[in-house]
């Protein structure tokens, strides 16, 4: 019996990524049978979206040490390239997200070799001056992309003669895939490749001395996100059923961004805490909403001040303070 | 003595030169570093020690001269491909992840055998949990070897100074390398911690590893090399035994000074 329980409490340390993961999909399952509200499933459907572009530029500012103010360029160019190949090129949205993606990851690519010899600041600029770019293209590129008005028309997602209308089954499909990206995170900070991104991320001459291959880290890390965020945009188009340019312009990158540091710096669950804040918040300012800018900036300002680590390290670190410090008044007071 | 190439040889360099702005801070060093022996590398300040370890190591790049370790040359390379034909090192002012964990930071150290595929870290396939499996037994063993099991948790940066110094070693030679570079592994140390140090490297040297010391405690020197090389103002001026160089008077002149050397 003894033994058992022993084995049991291993098996969960052993496995409690995995079980975490896990229960926090079986709970996610659970909220349409709770919350009916269409239009606050909603919500929390462009939550998911939001989460899965955030993972993956979590691991690229959180977990490699880099900064990116651009990645909305690539969420917008997986909506469009999506949007594009369904319309015009007829294709079903299981084979345009691939090939989507795939375009975005050598986008990345050819982006990707030049400016990630750069860092800090530079980083920052030339990754806005990216996304600007690419908003352009948006806006000016008419006969393809539809000019500011956009595109219209846009399929539901579906595969294998499955689709996914309404959003109670869109919110399966984009929090199944959310859940997905989590996992991939998970298990990817948590190998030997991972390991050499927080690495180099602390000290890059370290690294190489390790045998970390600092450059190709980088370039991997940065398309590996811009996929993230492309299949992320993919589903986005398919979930709006249409798209115009400027969901895709540099305000909504630098909230991506804030997604991450909000949540965290390198804390996945942290990542999806940050995209539930950050969509969720413009919501219950109701009547404030012309001031949203101006208090949604006030409200990064203040976590960042009083909870530097992000909202879940933080709260945690917070609680364990408050914890620690009963326990010891309660352990130090004299008999 | 010219350096005497063998196949007991592991590392040679020869007219190697580095000129930062004219400056020369290497001048056609030759160098041979000895399989399972223990080479020091000392100098004054300014000697042109840790210019040499760098372009070892390929962050620098030689204007001059060649490096060759084990068959391959080095001049080229990148610092990665370096590490990943078995050179490892340490460094005096330690550049630890602080962030990460004690075992995160040795584990760092096994970054050569833990694999580069993106892929395969997302699925994590069998085949690398097996892996991760066995890099966490070896890495667990190191922390052993160093005295740093207690502390395998901890933030590096959280570590006091001799233990960080020990966590240093541990994460270089956890990969089992062929050569290690040690820069200054016991600057700053007390006397205790020093000696620790010292008993650690001649067990790692027992243990059949190659080592090249740069150091600036003659104690710690003097006990622990085969063979000592002097370089001042970027050339080599002597090389021998720890006995002969005791007694070269180029060296005492240069380097040693008017310090007594009766440790």
């Amino acid at each position: 019996m003894n033994a058992r329980t022993a084995a049991a409490a291993s098996y969960v340390r052993r496995h409690r990524t995995g079980l975490s993961v896990l229960g926090l999909s079986c709970a996610l399952a659970l909220v349409p049978l709770v919350l009916t509200n269409p239009w606050r499933l909603g919500i929390l459907n462009l939550v998911a979206l939001h989460a899965i572009a955030a993972l993956g530029l979590n691991l690229f500012i959180g977990y490699a040490g880099q900064i990116s103010l651009g990645h909305a360029a690539f969420f917008g160019l997986g909506a469009y390239g999506s949007a594009i190949l369904t319309t015009a090129g007829g294709l079903p949205p299981w084979a345009a997200m691939p090939l989507t993606a795939a375009g975005v990851a050598l986008t990345a690519l050819v982006i990707g070799i030049p400016t990630l010899r750069l860092s800090g600041h530079y980083l920052a600029m030339a990754t806005l001056g990216f996304n600007i770019v690419v908003h352009h293209a948006f806006v000016q590129w008419d006969p393809v992309t539809g000019g500011p008005s956009g595109l219209t028309g846009i399929p539901p997602f579906g595969v294998l003669g499955l689709t996914f209308q309404g959003e109670t089954q869109q919110y399966y499909l984009l929090w199944g895939t959310a859940m997905a990206a989590l996992t991939l995170s998970v298990n990817f900070v948590r190998s030997g490749v991972g390991r050499g991104l927080a690495a180099l991320a602390e000290d890059e001459v370290a690294a190489a001395a390790m045998g970390v291959d600092v450059r190709r880290g980088k370039i991997a890390v940065f398309t590996t996100s811009a996929v993230f965020a492309s299949v992320g945009g993919s589903l986005f188009a398919h979930y709006m059923g249409t798209v115009t340019p400027d969901t895709f312009g540099i305000f909504a990158s630098i909230d991506l961004a804030i997604m991450v540091v909000i949540g965290g710096i390198g804390s996945l669950w942290g990542s999806l805490a940050g995209a539930a804040f950050v969509t969720i918040l413009p919501h219950l300012l109701g009547p404030l909403e012309d001031y949203k800018d101006i208090l949604h900036g006030l409200i990064v300002v203040v976590v960042l001040l009083v909870l530097p680590r992000g909202l879940i390290a933080g709260l945690v670190d917070l609680a364990k303070a408050r914890f620690a410090r009963r326990w010891s008044a309660v352990t130090t007071r004299p008999a | 003595m010219a350096t005497a190439v063998s196949e007991q040889t592991l590392l040679t360099t020869s007219g190697l030169t580095k000129h930062f702005g004219g400056l020369p801070a290497l001048h056609e060093v030759g160098f041979a570093a000895e399989r399972g022996k223990v080479t020091a590398l000392i100098g004054p300040n300014g000697a042109g020690k840790t210019t040499f370890i760098n372009c070892l190591t390929g962050i620098l790049r030689p204007d001059k001269g060649s490096m060759v370790f084990d068959g391959h040359a080095l001049a080229g390379l990148a610092p990665h491909q370096i590490a990943r034909l078995g050179i490892a090192r340490t460094f005096q002012n330690l550049r630890l992840f602080a962030g990460l964990s004690v075992l995160d930071n040795v584990l760092c150290g096994l970054s050569a055998k833990a694999g580069d595929s993106f892929l395969e870290a997302f699925i994590r396939t069998p085949s690398l949990r097996h892996r991760e499996r066995r890099l966490w037994l070896t890495a667990l063993e190191a922390l052993d070897t160093f005295g740093l099991s207690a502390r395998a948790d901890c933030p590096a940066g959280s570590l006091s100074y001799g233990e960080k110094k020990r966590l240093d070693l541990a994460r270089a030679f956890v990969s089992g390398p062929t050569l290690v570079l040690l820069d200054e592994p016991v600057a700053g140390l007390n006397p205790d911690e020093t000696e620790r140090v010292g008993a650690l490297i001649r067990q790692l040297r027992r243990g059949g590893a190659t080592l090249i010391l740069v150091e600036h405690d003659m104690d710690l020197v003097m006990s622990v090399s085969d063979h000592v090389v002097v370089l001042d103002g970027g050339r080599r001026i002597a090389a021998g035994s720890p006995e002969d160089i005791r007694r070269n008077p180029l060296v005492l002149e240069a380097y040693l000074g008017k310090i007594s050397l009766t440790a």
